[in-house]
């Protein structure tokens, strides 16, 4: 149980990643979390792990603010991150009403009423930019300028934390840190 | 920046461990336990604790080692994924019986579900077996705590404990309390008593009744008591929750308001469960309902079947993981609120998982296919479970296995006259673990199959952990390295041969030659021998690739559905194959498969012709 419980009552965010193994979502998920704790909130995760992992449905839930449960409740995210269209129809369940979708895919991806559904290639974006390991990065940075920050009924984080989290996690030097921030920048420049 | 950092259940197991001053640990890789011995060798890396880790060669040589350093006073540890315990559990029942000096603990990860496993059974009904006592964490921060408790509490008796987590926990990461290290050091000092550590029968009743006094006593010690959540309320009714089943349950009261209505109690130590906190239970609650996975153990400890309700009496599902989806329901109905009709999270679905782009397996499987049209396929436990997509796998029960099958079926169709290609699929660090004594026995017994043994040099599954093969040990340190072949023959085969599955035509012809043998001369053991494609690509090994498919291509889908790399991509539109540049690693294997020979590599690398 997180000591802190109802003490920071008003940030409470709960997001899904879906992919298929192999995307980047765990990293994705820790990375937000870390994000997370430097904000000053606490944070739960579930990721998956195994076989699953070897292309099959991966999926992980983050929970910021006070939670004990690690995972989200179908009807209860507030925001449905995809790298992998397909996952659309199996993962929308977990929206909440008025949730919103950020997914890899050219177009718009129909999720029904009430979710507002933002959308951006970002295969081919990290393709181009000849770093398509990192197609991860370039949906959370379209993802954070499109859904916004905290204020505007958005991201718990900006665009800085997960810089700042990207530098703590692969600053040990080499090219990995740079390909990193600009496939996050290639995101944010289409989210604008 | 606050000094909480985010740790991953397994990270936090063992940042509790090294903490309490853990001296050894072992563990063999499965998940959802895999992560925790390399988290502890880097722990231990990170405070400069004297510690021995290893990657032991199987479960039971795992929990052998460490509880020889807990009868010389150290504290140790094993971790294990529960059917690694099924293995360990020889050396754990009689651990119990003749006990410990030192702090010993056993951690087996339960995976209800199951996720990632072949069964979900409870690691906490084997404790029960055993007479161990079991502790059962809800998150991340609570498992760190309870290894130092549970260190404790096997020091204070003199018995083994065990810690059990499970998937959702070892999975799950959170934000904790990471205090500067304090390392106790102790040294090692077997004291010999013969009469206790190498007892014959009438001890070991002696040591039995022990045993029982423990347990008895171990169910009045206060530090792992049930924790009563809401005690400011008097009501008739009680939730009696343990694990990630008690988070989301405490997470649900606050939700459903309904904390005023139900006292809500966490068991910390679900077996033995404390005696004074069943005849509580009894004497103060009219309607009980108890929420754990995945057995009902602490259910069939209250045994007042008028009274209590779980997955004993079906009021909760008896099978699966309890999602909190399924704990809203049970708990609103329980409190008498209207019961949600929200749906249930996906199931399976989706996309379902293959072999990795550039995986030998791959190779292997379409080789076997080729050389051995009508055989019967025998598998085993690893990424190669996948080969079942290709249609070369045909069995799969548990580590090993994949031996011992092949060579039931040989004298299964013998009696009946039948000669059958049996072509059987193991992986090296699988064989390793138990596939050597099915390999003596069937020698031995003359049995007469083809094993092929897929050695790429790691134990992929779970992380890539080494294996004994590759001379590396948990650390990165050098270790001995064990010579497969000489191992192989050592066992008394007489035809083994190594070869690259990726050179597909002449692996068919080696598979052949092997068959030949079989057929004749008994067991043939073939290596498949070719580095993880994980492994090559993270080390950044190979660039990716110019494969091309030419316009030729006639859409006849033999590509994509007997050799199914994910890079072969099926154009329905176009009823053509085209190649997904974003994962295709240019291995160049699919050139050899295309029958109509339309694929093709562009440039020149090792493995294209």
């Amino acid at each position: 149980m997180s000591a802190d419980v109802g003490k920071l009552p008003l940030m409470r965010q709960q997001v899904v990643l879906s992919g298929v193994g192999g995307q980047g979502i765990l990293f994705l998920s820790r990375l937000l979390a870390e994000a997370a704790i430097a904000a000053g909130f606490p944070v739960l995760t579930s990721e998956t792990h195994g076989m699953a992992q070897r292309g099959g449905v991966v999926v992980s839930h983050l929970k910021v603010g006070g939670f004990d449960s690690p995972l989200v409740r179908t009807g209860r995210a507030d925001l449905l991150l995809v790298l992998k269209e397909e996952n659309v129809a199996l993962h929308r369940e977990f929206l909440a009403d008025g949730g919103t979708l950020v997914v890899n895919a050219p177009v718009p991806t129909d999720a029904g009423p009430r979710v507002r559904v933002h959308a951006v290639d970002a295969d081919a974006l990290a393709l181009s930019a000849g770093t398509p390991h990192a197609v991860n990065l370039v949906l959370l940075g379209f993802a954070l300028t499109r859904v916004g920050g905290v204020t505007a009924g958005g991201f718990f984080c900006t665009a800085r934390e997960i810089r700042e989290a990207l530098s703590r996690r692969q600053g040990g030097g080499g090219s990995r840190l740079a390909d990193s921030l600009s496939a996050l920048d290639l995101g944010i420049a289409h989210g604008t | 920046m606050s000094d909480r950092i985010l740790m991953q259940g397994n990270d936090a197991i063992a940042r509790g461990l090294v903490e309490a001053g853990c001296a050894v640990a072992a563990s063999y890789p499965g998940t959802p336990a895999s992560e925790i011995l390399s988290s502890i060798d880097r722990w231990r890396k990170k405070c400069g604790a004297t510690m021995h880790v290893e990657w032991a060669v199987n479960e039971k040589v795992a929990l052998e080692i460490a509880y020889t350093a807990a009868i010389t006073g150290l504290r140790a540890a094993v971790s294990m994924k529960q059917v690694g315990l099924n293995v360990a559990s020889d050396p754990l029942l009689s651990a119990a019986y003749l006990g410990v000096t030192g702090g010993f603990l056993v951690v087996s990860a339960d995976d209800p579900g199951p996720h990632s496993s072949q069964t979900e059974q409870d690691s906490r009904l084997l404790a029960m077996m055993a007479k161990v006592p079991v502790l059962d964490p809800a998150s991340p921060a609570q498992a760190m705590a309870l290894a130092g408790t549970g260190f404790d509490l096997s020091e204070t008796f003199g018995v083994p404990v065990m810690l059990r987590p499970t998937t959702r926990l070892c999975h799950a990461s959170q934000d904790v309390d990471a205090p500067p290290f304090r390392l106790p050091v102790r040294e090692a000092r077997f004291v010999k008593d013969p009469a206790r550590w190498a007892a014959t029968p009438a001890y070991r009743r002696m040591l039995h009744d022990r045993l029982a006094e423990k347990i008895a006593a171990i169910a009045a010690w206060p530090p792992t008591a049930p924790i009563r959540v809401n005690p400011e309320v008097s009501p008739a009714k009680a939730v009696v929750a343990s694990g990630v089943a008690f988070a989301h349950a405490r997470e649900l009261f606050g939700e459903l308001g309904i904390s005023e209505r139900i006292a809500l109690y966490q068991v910390i130590q679900p077996y033995p469960l404390h005696a004074a906190f069943i005849d509580h239970l009894l004497e103060t609650y009219a309607e009980i309902l108890v929420l754990e996975e995945s057995a009902p153990v602490i259910e069939m400890q209250v045994a007042d079947r008028r009274r209590v309700r779980g997955r004993m009496t079906g009021a909760v599902p008896g099978t699966g993981e309890l999602l909190p989806e399924i704990i809203e329901r049970l708990l609103s109905g329980f409190a008498g609120l209207p019961v949600p009709a929200g749906a249930l999270p996906a199931q399976g679905g989706g996309r379902r998982p293959t072999l990795c782009p550039g995986c030998a397996h791959r190779s292997s499987f379409y080789a076997i296919r080729k050389a051995a049209p009508d055989g019967i396929y025998p598998s085993d436990i690893g990424c190669y479970t996948l080969g079942i997509n290709l249609g070369a796998v045909d069995t799969v029960l548990c580590m090993g296995a994949a031996v011992s099958q092949a060579a039931g079926f040989d004298y299964a169709h013998r009696l009946s006259g039948k000669q059958v290609d049996i072509v059987a699929t193991i992986g090296d660090s699988t064989f390793y673990h138990a596939g050597i004594p099915p390999l003596i026995d069937a020698v031995v017994q003359g049995a007469r199959f083809v094993l092929v043994i897929l050695d790429n040099g790691t134990t992929a599954m779970t992380g890539n952990q080494p294996t004994p093969g590759t001379g590396i040990g948990a650390g990165g340190e050098t270790t001995a390295a064990i010579d497969m072949e000489g191992l192989v023959r050592a066992c008394g085969v007489r035809f083994c041969r190594a070869a690259n599955p990726d050179r597909l035509p002449e692996f068919v012809a080696l598979l052949k030659d092997a068959l030949v043998h079989a057929r004749e001369g008994g067991v043939a053991v073939v290596i498949a021998r070719q580095p993880c494609a994980m492994v090559t690509r993270a080390a950044g090994g190979k660039e990716p690739g110019a494969i091309v498919i030419t316009g030729e291509c006639t859409g006849c889908r033999h590509c994509v559905d007997r050799f199914e790399c994910p890079a072969l991509v099926f154009d329905e539109a176009a009823n053509r194959v085209r190649i997904d540049e974003m994962i295709c690693t240019g291995c160049g294997v699919c050139v050899y498969v295309c029958p109509e020979e339309t694929i093709r590599a562009e440039s020149a690398g090792e493995k294209r012709s």
